[in-house]
């Protein structure tokens, strides 16, 4: 049986976020072909500055998450304060207002545990730096679905505890430095099969 | 792909719900129903959302507990301040014009935003001329708004919401604490009717000044937006108000043209007077 190729790239990140995405984003190459939809973990009355952000350090075009939205190849969504992100199965994204998760919302577990649902084994889904265990449960779905888990190495992480506890969730993930995370993508983002 | 099987269940079991309930589940966002059944099959300890669905129909008060996960509940006082500060400043100046005032808070789970309003109009001096509609699916969500009792620990947010908002006065003017609870002033739901109604299939009831339908279409699918949409825009007196959540829009449904922007920022769009 051969693997799908990948379609999509979920990232969790929380203490730390923005210094670790800004590693990777800018060394996704033009033409990159994966949609990558991220959840930060943010203050609820934080105003969002972060696709702004995070766009002035990659040419390819990020936006906050719309709710009905369809999902664009090579588009990097991150999800909107106060809101959890949601991936539908026929490949929209939509938002949601339900409680938070573990006090999160944007809750990574939700992105994830959805992501996993639509997109079965052709997912990436990557736990960055932070400080609590959000991404830990979504991330075990994700392998359960048949899709790649990652997690970036509690080493080198600013902020430890969510990488270690996505990896004693899910054993099975792949550790790596943001370096290797970034090289990984670019492979898997540029490969058309 | 046993995945594949339980979307085929739980399309079945709103079909069921349908039928037996005259809820119509079915042009919900799959994702998020889907999350929350997963916590109904904890909750009734069912493995399957097919077990789930033969409980459904034949125990009676099954139904009612399975309604509260299909639904979702979970709001503030003076949720987005800013929301509630531009309609204190900027549309009741326009609301003001009219001898009587109709609201409609269409999905409103526990009352919150009820609450919220009626305490603004207090403040305004426009209380006593306006009626506040309540609506929400889930009757034991319309009884707790009804009963206006909120938890303790959530008074502090509320409070600080309502400053945030412009608030004239004193949140603690308008509860009593008691047993862990604070309990809202009943005078403030004097002019308020609390009442059952589903935007996916019932139809327009009265003439509307303002309608605040927050954080409710994100649960819908696109056809069930523009047919939401348009009940609320039917609604409307020409030039009336539409506040939606802070990142909702109408952007992609079928009547963005009938309505203005009237502050973009928070969501509050005005029907056209040609409409």
């Amino acid at each position: 049986m051969s693997r799908r190729s990948h379609e999509a790239v979920v990232i969790g990140a929380s203490s730390g976020a923005i210094e670790a995405i800004t590693t990777i984003l800018p060394r996704l190459p033009e033409g990159f072909r994966l949609p990558v939809l991220i959840v930060v973990h943010l203050p609820p009355d934080h105003l969002s500055t972060l696709p702004e952000l995070f766009q002035s350090r990659t040419s390819l075009p990020v936006k906050e998450a719309e709710d009905t939205e369809p999902i664009h190849p090579g588009t990097i969504y991150v999800a909107p304060p106060d809101y959890h992100l949601l991936v539908e199965i026929e490949g929209t994204l939509s938002l949601s207002s339900e409680e938070p998760v573990q006090y999160s919302r944007p809750s990574i577990d939700v992105l994830f545990e959805t992501a996993a649902d639509a997109y079965e084994s052709a997912l990436i889904g990557i736990v960055l730096t932070g400080a609590n265990s959000d991404g830990a449960n979504g991330l075990r779905e994700i392998w359960n679905a048949g899709g790649t888990p990652v997690v970036q190495s509690p080493d080198e992480a600013q902020a430890p505890l969510m990488p270690e506890a996505a990896l004693a969730h899910c054993p099975a993930a792949q550790v790596m430095t943001l370096n290797q995370i970034a090289e990984f993508l670019i492979v898997e983002g540029g490969r058309h099969d | 792909m046993t995945d594949r099987i339980v979307d085929l269940e739980i399309r079945l079991l709103l079909e069921a719900v349908f039928e037996q309930f005259h809820y119509d589940f079915r042009g919900y966002s799959m994702a998020s129903i889907k999350r929350r059944l997963h916590q109904a099959l904890a909750h009734f300890r069912c493995d399957t959302v097919s077990e789930l669905q033969s409980r459904v129909l034949h125990e009676a008060d099954a139904f009612p507990q399975l309604l509260s996960y299909l639904t979702v509940q979970v709001s503030e006082l003076f949720r987005d301040p800013a929301y509630f500060k531009t309609l204190r400043e900027q549309v009741l100046p326009h609301l003001r014009t009219y001898p009587s005032l109709k609201i409609w808070v269409a999905g409103c789970g526990d009352g919150e935003e009820v609450y919220s309003l009626a305490i603004m109009l207090r403040e305004e001096g426009l209380e006593d001329r306006t009626l506040i509609y309540g609506t929400d699916v889930n009757p034991r969500a319309l009884k707790k708004a009804e009963a206006g009792v909120y938890a303790a620990d959530r008074i502090p947010l509320f409070t600080r919401n309502h400053q945030l908002s412009g608030g004239k006065s004193s949140l603690s003017d308008y509860y009593t604490a008691a047993y862990g609870g604070a309990a809202f002033d009943k005078s403030l739901t004097r002019n308020v009717v609390f009442s059952d109604h589903s935007l996916v299939s019932d139809a327009v009831f009265a003439e509307m000044h303002l309608i605040s339908c927050r954080n409710v279409l994100i649960y819908f699918d696109r056809p069930l937006q523009n047919r939401a949409v348009e009940l609320m825009k039917q609604s409307l007196i020409r030039r009336g108000f539409l506040g939606l959540g802070a990142r909702e829009t109408l952007r992609f449904t079928e009547h963005a043209e009938a309505f203005t922007d009237f502050a973009r920022d928070v969501r509050i769009y005005q029907k056209r007077g040609d409409q």
